[in-house]
């Protein structure tokens, strides 16, 4: 699903982000990806979206070879990954229902497929009772359920979540990872960058560490292994 | 864009047209005040441009004077040869008589005094109508030398006046003109660069979904064409009534003839509403564009 070939990002003032990395992620994965800050794992995820490119090395996602897929392409290989973010990046002046729906608008899907999807997904996030609530009337969790449920809602095979748990509290991130499990149970392969100790130990998934823009540890049913 | 998402486009453009009233009252007044000033030089060029049409048509004769004592088979072939020339509409015979009995008629009161004349010291004399005002040098030097011809009269400083002058007032008009248009477009895509930036986590999310930048910028391409185009129908609504008043006014304090050459409300204002029309929309599809360009880069 994710392929990562000697790659390495070297930024324009000269700070190596990533270097020489070499990864393979499979189909229907859950992975933690984990490491200090300033560690690479952002750009990790950037070039993922292509939000910035290797500048050596070869990046495949989703057998789409993205290492110079051209600007005009960026929106199909967008289409392919959802995205969770730490601070739930919800539009305030759209309902629940609205902010979800948003994300198939954007796709040209038929108005006939959306307002059946829409409250399909928000069932699965369970907020189905919310959907005329506008973002600043819901608890954080219930926010993040949202951004997740307009990440999955155009059924990519990739969800990346970059520290989905890192505005919440303990009992409400186990909530969301319980959610996010489900829907990695469903077929998704899941990419999720915390700092979350208590959960990455917990969940015992596949566990990417990465120091240093290098790939320090991979081991399956790891372990968040540092200190705090 | 396609039309699957023509619907979207417009309901969000108005949405957002609404949420963001105070920007869009802000962008509209922007576009509505430089289109009245663009509109009123406007007017003013094309009247004086009407104006000067009509003092250029009073002046397009030229006279040749002919020598007294010609044969009736030369003045003939004299006029015969000035209508061959290329811009001459019309050649008119006027007779030493004719030009006495018109000379009498412009002395009015004083006409009485021209009976007194034992003889008439008049020639006869050919008016040469032309096409246009600019092929009178031409004809002059082509006519000037022929045998039989006494003198050519003509209003060449009168004309090459009216001529430099009309060529001015154009330009410095043309001048003020593009300038405005620069002004304001800069103006626009400041405001639209507000309004884009209010909705910046919007546009952001939308790249992260998938959108395509034609995508995004629908909706504020269609805002942007919107606000302009309201501009643009107050713009020629005050044109059209500050014309209508000051014709009006011009009609009832001044001389005819003056305001016969006036263009009338309605024939100005279809033009006056089809060029604001067009400056508006483009000015708020420009600078809704120029100000997405930074924003589309994730």
């Amino acid at each position: 699903m994710i392929k990562m070939l000697n790659v390495s990002k070297r930024y324009d003032n000269g700070v190596v982000a990533v270097s020489n990395m070499n990864l393979h992620i499979k189909k229907g994965d859950f992975i933690f990806l984990v490491g200090p800050s300033g560690a690479g794992k952002s750009t990790f995820i950037k070039m993922l979206l292509k939000e910035e490119s290797a500048t050596t090395g070869r990046v495949i996602v989703d057998d789409l070879d993205i290492t110079k897929l051209h600007r005009r392409r960026v929106p199909e290989l967008r289409r392919k990954i959802g995205v969770v973010f730490q601070d739930f990046r919800l539009l305030p002046n759209k309902t629940v229902y609205e902010n979800i729906a948003f994300a198939m608008e954007i796709t040209e899907a038929k108005p006939r497929d959306i307002r059946k999807h829409v409250p399909m997904v928000l069932s699965i996030v369970g907020l189905a009772d919310k959907q005329k609530m506008y973002p600043d009337q819901l608890s954080g969790g219930e926010q993040q359920r949202v951004s997740i449920a307009r990440a999955i809602i155009n059924n990519p095979p990739i969800l990346i979540a970059d520290e989905p748990t890192g505005n919440l509290d303990p009992e409400t991130s186990k909530e969301i990872m319980k959610l996010l499990l489900q829907i990695n149970k469903r077929g998704t392969t899941v990419l999720m960058a915390t700092h979350d100790k208590e959960i990455v130990d917990l969940m015992k998934q596949r566990v990417i560490a990465v120091e240093k823009g290098r790939v320090v540890r991979d081991e399956v049913g790891g372990r968040y292994g540092y200190a705090d | 864009m396609r039309i699957k998402s023509l619907g979207y486009n417009i309901r969000e453009c108005f949405k957002n047209l609404w949420r963001n009233r105070m920007m869009s009252v802000a962008s509209i007044s922007s576009v509505a005040a430089t289109l009245l000033i663009l509109g009123i030089i406007f007017v003013l060029i094309v009247n004086i441009s009407a104006m000067t049409q009509v003092a250029k048509d009073q002046f397009d004769t030229i006279q040749v004077y002919l020598e007294d004592d010609l044969a009736i088979s030369d003045i003939e072939d004299i006029g015969t040869e000035i209508f061959k020339l290329q811009g001459v509409k019309d050649v008119i015979f006027e007779t030493k008589e004719e030009a006495l009995e018109k000379m009498k008629l412009d002395w009015d009161q004083n006409g009485y005094l021209l009976d007194g004349l034992e003889s008439n010291p008049l020639p006869n004399s050919y008016i040469v109508i032309l096409d246009d005002i600019n092929y009178s040098d031409y004809i002059v030097m082509s006519i000037q030398d022929t045998e039989g011809i006494e003198e050519v009269k003509y209003y060449k400083e009168v004309i090459e006046n009216i001529i430099t002058m009309t060529e001015a007032i154009r330009k410095v008009g043309l001048f003020i003109m593009v300038v405005l248009i620069a002004i304001s477009t800069f103006i626009i895509s400041n405001t639209i660069k507000i309004a884009v930036h209010a909705r910046r986590k919007e546009i952001n999310i939308m790249k992260y979904v998938g959108a395509t930048n034609w995508f995004i910028r629908g909706p504020f391409l269609l805002e942007g064409i919107v606000l302009g185009l309201i501009g643009a129908g107050i713009a020629t609504t005050l044109i059209y009534i500050g014309y209508k008043y000051s014709y009006n006014a011009i009609m009832d304090q001044f001389y005819m003839f003056i305001s016969a050459y006036l263009i009338r409300t309605q024939v100005i204002i279809k033009d006056v509403g089809f060029l604001f029309g067009i400056i508006g929309s483009g000015i708020g599809a420009l600078g809704s564009i120029a100000s997405l360009r930074k924003h589309l880069r994730v």
